[in-house]
């Protein structure tokens, strides 16, 4: 699932850096990602998973790192052990 | 609310409207010759209304944004530009309050914005980022204690007669361009190199002139939160609801200019309703509904305070930017309305019924934050973002 998230990000990011360069708990913001980019982001995951984002998620918090946006994507997945 | 905030609030109220009384008496020269309200200011200053926003431990009053946006209409009655300024003013502030508060520089400052009823100006835009705040060229440099950092600022209002300038930047020179920081520059601490005259349609006292803005302190000035988050949970915020409390005020003084002149036309003609009767009663109902905007933003804002999550929420984002975008509009067509209520001693300058200066000063509304990078950052969201339907909170 990490790796998915991490090609998804690549594909939708628009980041200006490479995201192989980055670590799981790395600050996105700080890497560059907009808050237009993370919208991008989200509906190819939305897509991809075929999940739905709940209003509780769509905050800078649930996007701010690859472990946090892992970590939601693997909640609604229902998938406990990526959650943890 | 208690009995003691209820005070509280009624003295603030009696304050703000001494000075707006100062302050409607030079709103004309202050709008003819494009210069700043400093009468008004220094009424501010005297009713030390400057430093209400801190909390009380540090020598403020710790007055809610309601209390705020209270001041900020009952000035943006008299005039406009004074109103803005001071608006501007406490949503520096609040920066400073929200995300500063736990650091000993930043503590000591709200206690001498207190004491000393510091002016606060701001410096977010930049030549060459086409308008948008969230992304910096500038970069700070710090170096060992201390921090340095130009920037060629497009805008800057009343950057003369600040007492301190809040700047932001990216945060360091390899920094992304929204990785950015805000720091505080105190008098002094700077200098401002002239660019760009501000000449304008209205809000001509806000003096917003551009400048090469130079500053050296020490690095502790910086504010310790990323500007990211300070612009998501308390900046947009403020500004979106304390500007709309200002263009309410304006809307607001150009109903009751409406509502004399109606009636003055209705004690001269006994019996009969005057023509702009019908039209009064339509633009009452449009006022009702930017003050309904208003007052349901502030409850949202005090509901979300002290939940980060939900301040950083897209539903919160998604509110607030329709809140800024329908005052901004409604306003316009509000005045337009007394405008043909008032007729040609609307039109006018110089009748009690004039309205040519609030007219002008309501057209900065759709273009301070212009309203379609708002509606594109919205749409944005609302790709993601259900609809709010609840009437409940």
């Amino acid at each position: 699932m990490n790796a998915t998230i991490r090609e998804l990000l690549a594909e939708h990011g628009s980041l200006p850096v490479s995201v192989e360069t980055l670590a799981n708990d790395a600050d996105l913001y700080e890497a560059g990602l907009s808050s237009f980019a993370s919208v991008q982001v989200m509906l190819a995951l939305e897509e991809h998973f075929d999940i739905e984002f709940p209003d509780t998620m769509l905050n800078r918090k649930s996007f701010a790192t690859i472990a946090a946006i892992t970590a939601c994507v693997a909640t609604l997945c229902g998938d406990q052990e990526a959650a943890q | 609310m208690n009995e003691i905030s209820e005070i509280k609030a009624m003295d603030l109220v009696e304050r703000a409207r001494r000075v707006a009384k100062i302050a409607a008496s030079h709103a004309d020269d202050v709008d003819a010759r494009g210069r700043f309200p400093e009468e008004a200011i220094a009424a501010m200053k005297a009713e030390r209304l400057l430093g209400v926003q801190v909390p009380a431990d540090l020598g403020g009053e710790g007055a809610t944004t309601a209390e705020i946006a209270e001041i900020c209409s009952i000035l943006g009655q008299s005039c406009a530009a004074a109103a803005m300024t001071f608006s501007m003013h406490q949503i520096k502030v609040s920066s400073v309050v929200s995300h500063g508060a736990d650091a000993p520089w930043h503590q000591a400052f709200l206690k001498r914005i207190a004491g000393e009823q510091l002016l606060l100006g701001s410096a977010t835009t930049e030549a060459g980022i086409g308008g948008n705040m969230r992304n910096s060229i500038c970069a700070i440099e710090v170096d060992g204690d201390t921090c340095r950092l130009e920037k060629d600022a497009t805008v800057i209002s009343y950057g003369e007669e600040a007492d301190a300038i809040l700047v932001t930047s990216r945060s360091h020179a390899d920094a992304a361009p929204s990785d950015q920081v805000m720091t505080v520059f105190l008098k002094g601490q700077y200098t401002l190199e002239k660019t760009h005259d501000w000449d304008t349609l209205g809000m001509r006292g806000t003096c917003s002139d551009g400048f090469l803005f130079k500053g050296e302190a020490p690095a502790e000035q910086i504010l310790p939160k990323p500007f990211a988050e300070i612009a998501a949970q308390s900046m947009l915020a403020n500004a979106h609801i304390l500007w709309s409390a200002v263009w309410f005020g304006i809307a607001a003084d150009a109903v009751n200019r409406a509502q004399s002149f109606v009636k003055a036309a209705a004690r001269r003609t006994p019996g009969t309703t005057p023509p702009g009767a019908l039209r009064l009663a339509e633009v009452s109902g449009l006022l009702q509904l930017v003050k309904s905007n208003v007052m349901t933003a502030l409850g949202q804002f005090e509901a979300a305070r002290d939940d980060e999550t939900k301040l950083s929420s897209m539903a919160f984002a998604v509110a607030i930017n329709n809140v800024k975008i329908s005052s901004s509009e409604l306003i316009l067509t509000i005045i337009n309305h007394c405008m043909m209520i008032c007729g040609i001693m609307g039109y006018k300058n110089g009748t009690p019924f004039s309205l040519g200066r609030h007219l002008r000063d309501a057209h900065s509304a759709q273009l301070m934050i212009s309203n379609d990078r708002i509606l594109a950052n919205s749409s944005t969201m609302l790709l993601v973002q259900r609809q709010d339907t609840s009437l409940l909170r």
